[in-house]
């Protein structure tokens, strides 16, 4: 096979395949009404495209680095591109994701008028050229122009529907955080760039370059703040649940399950690549910050009913695992136990993988239900599976995949990351010792509480009886099942959520690589040495895990059982009304909401949620029960903050008067001032 | 890793399991009977409702989906594969390196999430209320389960069952006082994951303080009979799961056809003995209010870490 010997080009071609997304921002522009360019051709294009990158990336991964140098960019500083093990892995995550949620987009922007076609496809396709390309990137100025522009992109993607106050004021919130990240990382690699040149921005000049520990402590903190902004960690993450239900379904899933990764991408490459030697402490605070991001994000996740919303505080929940995951590894691998920080980091980039694919099939999915529907509030949904069974079934992978059930995907990242934790045992330090294990409980805590909203989401928007919503929406909006692009989008991710859950040690063999490509260590070969069936994270007597065995005895005794039944005893069935302990009067009305569901948790952990809630008098004519749940951290933090800056500014205003002759006389005064004091 | 008589040995000890779970089930009534001064319906009575189940005529509601006829075979499924992994008699098992603890807590996770689901798809009242219950009292116990098998696996250094069990049963006789704190963590995991009196009744449909019934009251005939057949496995695999942790001796070494009477004759006894206790707890306690399950879980939830904290510090 060509794509097997190594002087294939695997990195023009990556770099080619994001030179075509671009070419089809470009093309976009021509869209139609009689042409229906976008969905008709860019949109698949787009998705074949991202399948053939997935390809070269995942051939890339087992090959050495490619570098490849164009001429354009700065004088002095020309675009490099670098496509190793790490990049290869990262494009393969944006090949994979992006393919089904472009096949999806072609039917879900079928209705739109060709004046958004037109922005909608710009946006879009320059969105996923410029993943791919702070992925390739290999010197900080090609990184940050990529960074920007995949800010600005899915900026204008938040904010297509502009029209809205409240879109608007979520995409300036986005905007806002996302330029706080920009300046740290920017910062962060001036930091490791310490003087020179401009060809000292090159990440190979940046990795030579020599830091002394509070530097490296600096730009570790730049680049964890700077990147963590991006990825929604707390306590950055106020953008994220705002920003992500804002966008069109296909660009929410765009968002929450390929940029985030991005940002995951730019810590890894930066703090284990670029920096080199982590520290203990730095492991721990990024260990500690994801426990504390993963719960927060699925305690708020419960509270909610919009059903974007939830599913993008969920987002937050799961950069938190993701980062339990790197965090302990960068514990292990500085107290010296290579074997067992591998493992760490093949955990978090493992669960990165996961939760591109699930949460892009559950944001699809929320599409098609707001496609088919026009509903976004869980409490007006029910009985969804009857209506629309394909995407039923779509979202029932999806949720049981995020709530980290065998034997689907989400479970082995997080058995992943429990083994790393488990490898506590290992550590020399007492109290470095006994913290892992808690964050380990934290973990499942949060994996727990993830399954409980994921009975919650389903169970409200899918079984039950149908609702009746207080708004009723747009007759001509009510359709059946989703068509058929959105379908295949979504089987796709769906396949992969199995794929990747039944199969582990294949992906493990390929994380491996790029673990060695990064730390310069892998796993054990023993763990290696195990077959496709059995996924050994040390020994196999230590501990093993076969999903394939899982899945095929629940399907052999599944069938067994329905035929046997039938078989011994009878298969007859009839229909009747529900039971219910022989209530007579059921109503929709009676069922659980999204809120009564969440009511448990609001009350056990009622501390951490700013409250508000209005109960009626025994005596109310009309009876009315107001609950409100708020971001503590929003009016903790934020809006002080906000208020500073306005207080601050209110201050500098002073200055502006508006008229020419004062602002002349401050330049007169600052030239003098100049010149007394500078000689 | 897998050969003929492991394979043999393994179907052996699954039908072993899924046909003397009833007669626990059976066991533990008849004991509960008897200490509350009932003369009880024998202990086995539960394949006498298990054959009566499976006789009759299937009811479904009429908007049930896919999904909820279904469930009963997935449950049903999960627990048969939980009680062919977990070492009842010996301890090589070719399927137990498939799962390990975690894995086996996750094979729990899936068969709750499914019964809930069922119990929300007819869209009645009282499987909402049971589903909320089930996964409030489930995502509390989870933890507190996994760091109760984690202190064991601190212990023997590894998350395979089997590793555990030899490690704990054929080793030279050391005291972990860790051991007791898990034990007592985990005793009041299974009350509250087989739905046992203090945290739910399994005797009753009041539908103020139900939650596992008020999740199955829509199924009938084979349906019901597989959700309790495999409620009934699910009690034996916690408590094989006890045993193996806490009281392990005598369990036989490798598919050793030889060391099987033995250890089947240690494992009645044990088993009866931990039935009648579960039955005497159950008698002597009275049940929580639903939102007093919380901190009894997270009593056990704290126990558990505790638990592996001692172990951390003992072994310094």
């Amino acid at each position: 096979m060509i794509l097997d010997s190594a002087a294939f080009p695997s990195a023009a071609v990556a770099v080619g395949v994001a030179v075509f997304w671009m070419l089809a921002a470009m093309l976009s522009l021509f869209e139609s009404e009689r042409l229906r360019l976008v969905n008709r051709v860019l949109f698949p294009a787009a998705a074949l495209a991202a399948l053939l990158l997935a390809v070269v990336a995942v051939r890339a991964i087992a090959q050495p680095a490619q570098s490849l140098v164009v001429p354009l960019g700065l004088p002095g500083l020309p675009f490099h591109f670098r496509l190793d093990a790490l990049a290869g892995f990262f494009l393969f995550l944006i090949g994979i994701g992006s393919a089904g949620v472009s096949i999806y987009a072609a039917g879900y922007f079928e209705r739109e008028t060709p004046q958004r076609l037109r922005l909608i496809g710009l946006q879009y396709h320059a969105f996923l050229a410029a993943m791919a390309l702070v992925v390739l990137a290999d010197d900080a100025y090609l990184f940050m122009l990529a960074w920007e522009s995949m800010a600005l992109a899915s900026y204008f993607l938040v904010t297509t529907d502009h029209r809205l106050r409240a879109i608007r004021s979520a995409g300036f919130l986005y905007l806002l955080i996302a330029h706080v990240g920009a300046i740290a990382l920017l910062l962060c690699f001036g930091i490791l760039q310490g003087g020179g040149g401009l060809d000292a921005y090159t990440f190979e000049a940046l990795r030579g370059a020599e830091l002394t520990p509070f530097w490296a402590t600096v730009a570790f903190v730049l680049a964890f703040a700077g990147f963590g902004a991006k990825a929604g960690m707390l306590p950055l993450h106020a953008w994220l649940p705002e920003a992500h239900p804002a966008a069109p379904s296909p660009v929410s899933a765009l968002m929450s399950g390929i940029m985030l990764k991005t940002a995951i991408y730019g810590m890894v490459r930066v703090i284990y690549d670029l920096i080199g030697d982590v520290t203990w402490q730095w492991g721990l605070t990024v260990a500690i910050t994801g426990a504390l991001t993963a719960l927060f994000g699925v305690l708020y996740a419960l509270m909610q009913h919009d059903l974007k919303r939830l599913l993008a505080y969920h987002s937050v929940e799961n950069i938190g695992i993701i980062l339990i995951g790197i965090g302990l590894s960068m514990v292990f691998i500085a107290t010296g136990h290579p074997a067992a920080g591998v493992l760490g980091l093949i955990a978090g980039l493992y669960h990165t993988l996961n939760h591109a694919i699930f949460k892009g099939l559950l944001f699809l999915g929320a599409g098609s239900i707001l496609h088919a529907t026009g509903l976004r509030n869980l409490n007006d949904m029910g009985g969804l599976i009857r209506r629309m069974p394909a995407t039923a079934m779509y979202f029932l992978v999806g949720a049981l995949a995020i709530s980290a059930l065998p034997p689907l995907n989400g479970f082995v990242s997080e058995w992943l990351t429990f083994q790393t934790a488990l490898q506590a045992a290992l550590l020399a330090d007492g109290v470095l010792r006994s913290l892992v294990p808690l964050l380990a409980a934290m973990l499942a805590l949060a994996g727990a509480l993830t399954a409980m909203c994921f009975v919650k989401v389903y169970g409200i928007a899918f079984l039950g009886q149908p609702r009746a919503p207080r708004h009723a929406p747009d007759a001509s909006r009510q359709r059946g099942d989703a068509g058929f692009h959105e379908r295949l989008g979504m089987a796709w991710l769906a396949l992969w959520c199995v794929v990747l859950g039944v199969f582990p040690s294949t992906v493990v063999g390929l994380l491996d690589r790029v673990a060695v490509s990064v730390t310069g260590h892998g796993l054990p070969r023993a763990a290696l040495d195990s077959g496709w069936l059995w996924l050994v994270p040390a020994r196999p007597e230590q501990a093993s895990y076969a999903p394939a065995i899982f899945l095929i005895t629940i399907l052999i005794v599944f069938a067994l059982t329905f035929a046997g039944v039938r078989w011994i005893w009878h298969g007859r069935l009839r229909r009747s009304a529900p039971w219910d302990c022989g209530f007579p009067e059921q109503s929709a009305r009676m069922q659980d909401t999204a809120d009564a569901f969440g009511q448990p948790i609001r009350w056990i952990f009622g501390p951490i949620y700013r409250i508000r809630r209005r109960v009626p008098a025994p005596d109310d004519a009309k009876p009315r029960f107001e609950l409100e749940v708020a971001d503590r951290l929003w009016h903790a933090l934020y809006l002080p903050i906000a208020r500073l800056v306005d207080w601050v500014c209110a201050r500098v205003s002073l200055l502006q008067q508006g008229r020419i002759s004062i602002y002349l006389l401050y330049s007169f005064v600052t030239l003098i001032a100049l010149l007394l004091f500078v000689r | 890793m897998i050969d003929s008589a492991g394979i043999a040995f393994q179907i052996v000890q699954s039908i072993f399991v899924a046909a003397s779970a009833p007669l626990l089930a059976g066991w533990v009534n008849q004991c509960r009977a008897w200490l509350q001064n009932r003369s009880g319906p024998g202990v086995l009575q539960p394949y006498h409702v298990l054959r009566r189940l499976f006789h009759k005529e299937a009811v479904l509601a009429e908007n049930a989906s896919p999904l909820f006829w279904s469930t009963p075979y997935i449950v049903f499924g999960c627990m048969w594969l939980a009680g062919g992994i977990v070492p009842v008699l010996a301890t090589d098992l070719p399927f137990a390196p498939a799962a390990d603890i975690i894995a086996l807590v996750g094979l729990f996770a899936l068969a709750r999430v499914f019964v809930s689901l069922a119990a929300l798809d007819i869209g009645t009242a009282f499987g909402g209320l049971g589903a909320r219950r089930e996964m409030l009292v489930g995502f509390l116990a989870e933890p507190a389960m996994l760091m109760t098998l984690f202190t064991a696996a601190f212990i023997s250094g590894s998350t395979q069952l089997t590793t555990i069990v030899e490690s704990l049963a054929h080793r030279e006789f050391v005291i972990h006082p860790s051991l007791a704190f898990a034990a007592v963590a985990f005793l009041m995991v299974l009350l509250a994951e087989n739905a046992r009196i203090p945290v739910d009744n399994p005797a009753t449909h009041l539908e103020l303080t139900m939650i596992h019934e008020a999740m199955i009251l829509e199924y009938s005939a084979r349906h019901l009979a597989l959700i309790e057949w495999a409620s009934a496995i699910k009690l034996y695999t916690y408590m094989t799961i006890g045993i193996a942790l806490f009281v392990p001796w005598g369990i036989a070494q490798g598919s050793d056809w030889g060391a099987l009477p033995l250890a089947l004759l240690a494992l009645t006894g044990k088993l009866a003995v931990a039935g009648a206790g579960l039955a005497l707890i159950e008698t002597v306690s009275a049940k929580f209010r639903v939102f007093r399950a919380p901190e009894f879980l997270s009593t056990a939830f704290l126990l558990a870490v505790l638990g592996m904290l001692i172990h951390f510090l003992v072994r310094q």
